[in-house]
């Protein structure tokens, strides 16, 4: 719309006007003090993982010559203790962000790039298209996901992949859902109007107006959706259809299990992964509410 | 013994928002008191205050004397006891102010019950009872809000109003949200029930030919003080303050071609009760403002005989010329 | 997806119109779902067929199987007949209840589905009925006194537990109260869902026993979302009019509430529980399997660490549809509470 209205400078000012609205959503956001704690422990998880190669190196997980006995208590040596090979637990947790994390972001992108996609589409198209893509999000929105994604981890090889592509696939109707409704009322304001009278195409509206002012929206959703998708990984890691030649916490809390630490009481064994999980998982979904009352005060978050 | 009498009414909203900035009213049992002002005047708020019904943290100064006691200072307990048995309110659009999940005639006979009217059968009756004498069939007390019309739900509340036979009934725009069918038949119906019953109506609106027409006095309000009160008619026909004249401007008027070809109105909005302006708060959209009104505020002063007003020129030698058409800019 | 939590109502709240068209409308609900279960059908069948290229081949998962058991294999389960010819058979076969023989336990897999199901609906329905309740008692007092500590707490409390891992706090709850972690003794069986051996209300008391740990488990993990919901539907309802005029009418503020506010609330928090429903199959497939629990979900497990593909594709069915239909239920119970919806 920049474009259109100055085009002198079209370019310039439109990258002046995201700043501004960047800098505005900021300031508002820094005032949700959940939000800004969810995002602080966000830094320190990113930080933890792409520094892991450095901090525990990639050795840590290596079954052969591992550093302790099978299953100690934490100690001066192993603060968080060892695993039922003698590796250290705190090692593999720091080690394991690195996959649990890669594996909720993939999957939420996928998720909501699919959501975005049929969300816009059956919002600007309307018909026939639209009311079957709208029942088969619906279908999708009633199916329990995670029987879904289960299935489709299971009839197909164990890979990362796979479990990116079973969460993502399964987990994209609410966003669709969302997107749809942003759509129908972008598309109801009167410069949509304008845009079409001059001549403006399918695509030119979609890509220039609708998908600007849905991409907030799409914001606060990707941060939700990753908090349940690093949920979902660890679920299906747990129970045994994850990648078995990588290091995640849910694969971790598996080994666990299969090991009899529960049992047995090795409690250490269990608690770091699990509170890892819920930290990352909470501090997206606090920087996800944040968001979305940002941009839309009125959906009673932080009412 | 006055019905109602409030003696400097303010009320702050936790904003900081000045809603009521100090307004006296009094009325006497069987008489109608008319409240007019824009949207934004504080006249729904005064009539919120009058049951202590604003929203928690909300700051209200001075007396309202309901029948000599005052509602501000009652324990919570009393507060209830007085809603709706000792004064009840007709709320402006009906459709929101009914519960979309109660029957009617529940509606209607929960504060008989509630304040110990009757056992619930006579309760019921009564209901229906209520409802037969606002015009409607008593077998609509099986009825939900949304099965009804907007008129007939505003009978419902006159009806609802007129359960626990209050002593003060307070209709904040009861027909703003009618057409003008409606509006007459709902005007002559609250009318007649105030007359049969010696209660004290009374009725906040923007429409002043309305109130003209139905109450004895009239109070026009602007950024929550009283600016002008008077006699209804008198009030209409004759406004002293300028304000007053551009409101009884603002309607044209019937068998006045002239009105209803060249309707007036007021330049300007209402202004924001967090940031009024100094002195007379009137004094940016006024027509006939002094350099002084910008300094100096206006309080009410005598005009004449049951008469008050707050403007500079009230009370001074010359009176401002009357005649709405030449001193209001007509609005576009 | 806490936003399906807050979001949801908006979208759900599609309503019937017009009074005398319930029939009409529970017609349109009921062709719905009819046509939603037949996608369950379609999905199962081509989830399980197309995309391993061979289901034969995942079932035996690379141990030596000689020619003719294979081909054994594929008479046995339809494969060496055309797709249509297949997809017909597997219809009707399902619509007549035969899910076909579960690989592992050699025995049918309706059989094994019936089996199990009244542990699960035990486990479920006294899970269900607590974090509901809980769930709608505690965001009824946080949107009655939203912004104070009390509201602060309970969210905190509510999202940080939503962002738990079931299973992990399962395996938690067992460390610490069934294997007993230091001064805490072991008070609840690790799992299963009885001891054995007992009789009469003896063994009541034995499967209660069982059922407190995975309860307060799958509760503790569910009643969140459901507090969430509450909370909003109230918050949508406390600006109304109405509820300045049951306050002007002198009600009680408890009254205000309870009479007024929560009814209208109620509504959308009714569907959203339902439409809820397809986590809570996650949690307690989850549940199940940490606590054994000799239900559909522990089942699943067992299934689908074989994997058993008859065995796996049969609870599919089974878990998609149960929640479908519990799903069209709530719709159409929707307009009997509703009275702006006629019937």
């Amino acid at each position: 719309m920049t474009a259109d209205a100055a085009p002198a400078t079209p370019g310039r000012l439109a990258r002046q006007r995201r700043r501004q609205s960047a800098a505005r959503f900021w300031r508002s956001y820094r005032t949700h003090r959940a939000g800004m704690i969810g995002l602080a422990a966000l830094v320190l998880f990113a930080l933890m993982a792409l520094t892991a190669p450095l901090t525990v190196g990639s050795g840590v997980a290596g079954v052969t010559d591992a550093p302790g006995a099978p299953l100690e208590a934490p100690s001066l040596d192993f603060p968080l203790g060892t695993d039922r090979f003698g590796r250290s637990v705190l090692g593999l947790v720091v080690w394991g962000s690195r996959v649990s994390l890669l594996v909720g972001l993939l999957a939420a992108v996928l998720s909501v790039v699919i959501g975005t996609v049929v969300g816009v589409t059956a919002g600007h198209f309307k018909g026939a298209y639209a009311t079957v893509l709208m029942r088969i999000t619906d279908w999708f929105l009633v199916m329990p996901a995670l029987v879904l994604a289960i299935a489709l981890a299971t009839v197909m090889t164990r890979s990362l992949g796979t479990v990116i592509l079973a969460i993502g696939v399964t987990s994209w109707p609410t966003t669709a859902r969302l997107v749809r409704a942003q759509t129908l009322a972008v598309e109801s304001r009167p410069y949509i109007e304008r845009a079409k009278a001059l001549g403006g195409g399918h695509w030119h509206i979609m890509s220039r107006h609708v998908l600007p002012n849905v991409m907030p929206l799409v914001l606060a959703q990707t941060t939700l959706m990753i908090s349940s998708s690093v949920l979902a990984e660890a679920t299906l890691a747990f129970l045994g259809l994850g990648d078995p030649t990588v290091i995640s916490w849910g694969g971790l809390l598996q080994d666990a299990r299969e090991a009899g630490a529960v049992s047995a009481g090795d409690w250490w064994y269990l608690v770091p992964p699990g509170i890892a999980i819920a930290l990352v998982a909470l501090a997206f979904t606090l920087c996800g509410r944040a968001v979305e009352s940002v941009l839309n005060p009125r959906l009673g978050v932080a009412r | 013994m006055t019905l109602l009498d409030v003696r400097g009414l303010t009320v702050t909203y936790p904003g900081g928002a000045e809603a009521v900035r100090g307004v006296d009213l009094s009325l006497e049992a069987g008489r109608k008191l008319g409240i007019a002002g824009e949207s934004g005047c504080g006249k729904s708020t005064l009539a919120l205050a009058l049951l202590r019904l604003l929203p928690a943290g909300t700051k209200v100064g001075g007396e309202v004397l309901l029948d000599g006691e005052d509602v501000l200072t009652m324990r919570w307990g009393q507060v209830r006891a007085v809603r709706w048995a000792g004064a009840s309110i007709v709320f402006q659009g009906a459709m929101h102010s009914l519960n979309p999940v109660h029957r009617l005639g529940d509606q209607i006979a929960e504060p008989i019950l509630l304040h110990g009217g009757a056992p619930p059968a006579a309760a019921k009756r009564r209901a229906g009872e209520l409802l037969e004498q606002v015009g409607l069939p008593a077998a609509r007390a099986r009825a939900y809000p949304h099965e009804l019309s907007g008129g007939q739900r505003q009978r419902v509340m006159i009806a609802m109003a007129l359960a626990c036979d209050p002593r003060l009934v307070i209709a904040d725009e009861p027909t703003t949200a009618l057409d003008v069918m409606i509006q007459a038949q709902i005007l002559r119906l609250i009318e007649q029930l105030v007359s049969e019953q010696e209660l004290g109506l009374i009725m906040i609106s923007h429409d002043l030919a309305v109130l003209a027409d139905t109450c004895d006095r009239l109070a026009v309000m602007y950024a929550g003080r009283v600016v002008e009160e008077g006699p209804a008619r008198t009030v209409y026909e004759d406004a002293l303050h300028p304000y007053g004249r551009a409101l009884s401007s603002a309607f044209p008027r019937i068998g006045d071609p002239a009105s209803r070809f060249a309707p007036r109105g007021l330049a300007g909005d209402p202004p924001d009760p967090t940031d009024l302006p100094s002195g007379c708060a009137f004094h940016p959209r006024c027509p006939v403002a002094l350099d002084e009104c910008a300094v100096l505020d206006q309080p009410l002063r005598e005009a004449g005989p049951g008469r008050r007003a707050a403007c500079v020129h009230v009370g001074a030698a010359v009176p401002p010329p009357a005649g709405p058409a030449q001193d209001v800019r007509s609005t576009t | 997806m806490v936003s399906d939590a807050v979001t949801a109502p908006v979208a759900r709240a599609r309503r019937p119109r017009t009074g005398t068209a319930y029939p009409r409308y529970v017609a349109g609900k009921a062709g719905g779902a009819a046509v939603s279960l037949l996608a369950v059908l379609v999905t199962g069948f081509f989830l399980f067929r197309l995309i391993p290229g061979d289901p034969v081949k995942t079932m035996t998962g690379g141990r030596p199987v000689s020619a003719a058991q294979l081909a054994e294999y594929r008479r046995e389960f339809g494969l060496d007949l055309p797709m249509w010819e297949q997809f017909t058979d597997y219809c009707r076969k399902a619509l007549t209840g035969d899910l076909g023989t579960s690989y592992q336990f050699r025995a049918p897999v309706i059989d094994k589905i019936t089996e199990a199901l009244p542990n699960t609906l035990l486990l479920t329905g006294t899970a269900f009925v607590l974090y509901t309740a809980l769930g709608m008692f505690l965001g009824t007092r946080s949107a009655w006194r939203h912004g104070k500590l009390g509201d602060k707490l309970n969210t905190g409390l509510a999202l940080t537990l939503y962002s738990v891992p079931s299973f992990w706090l399962g395996l938690l709850m067992i460390i610490v109260f069934a294997v007993g972690l230091g001064p805490i003794p072991g008070l609840f069986p690790t799992g299963g869902m009885e001891s054995g051996g007992k009789e009469g209300f003896a063994y009541v008391l034995d499967v209660a026993h069982h059922l407190v740990l995975p309860v307060i488990t799958l509760v503790a993990v569910e009643y969140g979302q459901t507090l969430l919901v509450t909370r909003s539907a109230l918050l949508d309802e406390m600006g109304s009019d109405y509820l300045t005029t049951a306050r002007a009418k002198g009600l009680r503020d408890d009254l205000v509430r309870r009479r007024h506010a929560v009814p209208n609330a109620l509504l959308p928090t009714v569907t959203l529980v339902f439409v809820n429903l397809g986590r809570t199959v996650a949690g307690v497939i989850l549940v199940e399997t940490v606590f054994s629990w000799p239900g559909l979900g522990g089942l699943f497990y067992q299934a689908l660490s074989v994997p058993d593909l008859p065995l796996v594709q049969g609870l599919f069915l089974f878990f998609a549809s149960a929640v479908i239909v519990m799903n069209t239920l709530a719709d159409l119970l929707y307009p009997l509470l509703d009275p702006r919806v006629g019937r």
